[in-house]
């Protein structure tokens, strides 16, 4: 049975970890490449950086530090950030990287998820998208809308028909952050993803809201959701309490979650 | 000598650094004459069929490789659309594979599963190891032969998630990206 992914989350910059919350306020954490390792030896089941700063920068994302990683951890790792061409994406693939993530180079030109999914397969392109709820449910009728640029510009697109059109495209697997939970601690947005579950068939991420066990649970027990993103339960220091993947896996095992076990 | 296969779409460095994490010496092979003094050969796999095999045939590969696997028969490792390769035809892009083993490659059934199937399931091999490996496939293969099945998974119904047959290996799952358990796995084949 295909078990549900937990997936550690880093925001990178200049090859150090950083937290933010609701993407304000970073604070440094640890260099990339240790907290990878770390990460690793723990038994994540995935892992995704985030060069935050890459495309503001109007810069490939980190080249090296993707490196660095791709030699020190072998499980399945996405990048993104400052990815726009063909040619960006192939660099960070070879660098070791397994997924490209893009988020607002879509919006702008949503032709790179087809052009990408051509050139390397559909797995390796995750569409990553940053949604906020919307009252006006005449314009956005799924009630959230898309926002890009690290949540500052709004779009216009109605979520849902933007996850459509990008697995149309041909994007593999869909991350999914709520805006208004991010950095909240209080749970991912459920409605959200049952709402996304029903709109499209590839593999979905919940991201933004996890601060206890029960939102992993949560999640899992009550949408399809294949892989949720945690990163402050694991390493914030804001956090009074920090998890490890192992306490995680056993609690979500004993919630009837199937997930790959701690061995 | 280990060599990779290093084409167009395909992941080699990942598997490089796998092997060199495990102390051994291991090789890209971008042409036809890096393969002459391999011990053992690898071909990773992302993407799709037709992209592999028309990678595989521009830079003019199936000729030797098929004088090093199948006569001398030196150890092959096909991972992911590797393993796909390996048989005779892909429902992917209507595509012609190398036809060493039985069989055809089809697509999952998109009504009863998610598609690409992406994540950890478990594989259980015939001499009755099992284990948690990382998969992304959208397609799998379906062995004529019984034998020439390694071990199983159940993705929406039992698939052969790695085939074998002499000196021909093929892994549906990515073993270089499957943690230690991969790592382990990798390790026998580079041993064998």
């Amino acid at each position: 049975m295909l078990t549900r992914r937990l997936i550690a989350c880093f925001d990178i910059v200049e090859g150090r970890v950083t937290k933010a919350i609701q993407f304000q306020d970073n604070i440094d954490v640890a260099p990339a490449d240790v907290l990878a390792s770390e990460m690793y030896h723990a038994q994540i089941d995935e892992l995704i950086f985030y060069d935050i700063h890459a495309s503001s920068d109007k810069r490939l994302i980190d080249i090296e530090t993707v490196k660095k990683v791709a030699a020190r951890v072998f499980i399945p790792f996405t990048v993104g950030g400052g990815i726009k061409d063909l040619q960006g994406m192939y660099e960070a693939l070879k660098a070791g990287a397994e997924k490209i993530s893009v988020d607002s180079m879509a919006v702008r030109n949503p032709e790179i998820i087809k052009d990408g999914a051509k050139a390397f397969g559909s797995q390796c392109i995750v569409l990553s998208t940053q949604v906020k709820r919307e009252a006006d449910t005449v314009k956005f009728p799924s009630g959230y809308q898309v926002y890009i640029d690290g949540a500052r510009t709004a779009t216009g697109l109605d979520a849902i028909e933007w996850l459509k059109r990008g697995e149309s495209l041909g994007a593999g697997e869909i991350c999914l952050n709520s805006i208004d939970n991010d950095g909240t601690l209080g749970g991912y947005d459920i409605p959200l993803m049952k709402k996304a579950e029903a709109a499209v068939r590839v593999p979905l991420i919940a991201s933004g809201g996890a601060g206890r066990p029960e939102h992993l649970s949560d999640v899992f027990t009550q949408t399809q959701t294949q892989a949720a993103i945690i990163s402050s339960m694991l390493y914030s220091p804001r956090l009074e309490k920090n998890y490890t993947p192992q306490e995680l896996k056993e609690y979500l095992s004993e919630k009837g979650v199937a997930v790959r076990p701690f061995m | 000598m280990i060599k990779i296969i290093d084409y167009k779409a395909g992941n080699a460095p990942s598997v490089k650094h796998a092997v060199t994490h495990l102390g051994i010496d291991a090789q890209f092979a971008r042409s036809a004459v890096d393969l002459l003094d391999a011990t053992h050969i690898i071909l990773p796999g992302v993407g799709s069929a037709k992209a592999t095999m028309d990678s595989l045939e521009e830079m003019q590969m199936l000729p030797m490789l098929e004088k090093l696997v199948l006569q001398e028969k030196k150890p092959f490792l096909g991972i992911c659309v590797g393993l796909q390769m390996l048989f005779e035809y892909s429902e992917e892009g209507d595509q012609k594979c190398f036809g060493w083993l039985k069989g055809n490659v089809r697509r999952f059934d998109r009504d009863s599963v998610r598609v690409p199937q992406m994540g950890w399931n478990e594989v259980n091999f015939i001499d009755g190891d099992s284990g948690f490996f990382y998969f992304v496939n959208s397609y799998y293969a379906t062995p004529f032969d019984p034998d020439d099945i390694w071990a199983t998974t159940d993705y929406g119904g039992t698939f052969a998630s790695a085939v074998r047959r002499g000196n021909i290996h093929g892994m549906q799952f990515h073993v270089e990206k499957s943690g230690e358990a991969g790592l382990a796995l990798l390790r026998r084949f580079c041993s064998c």
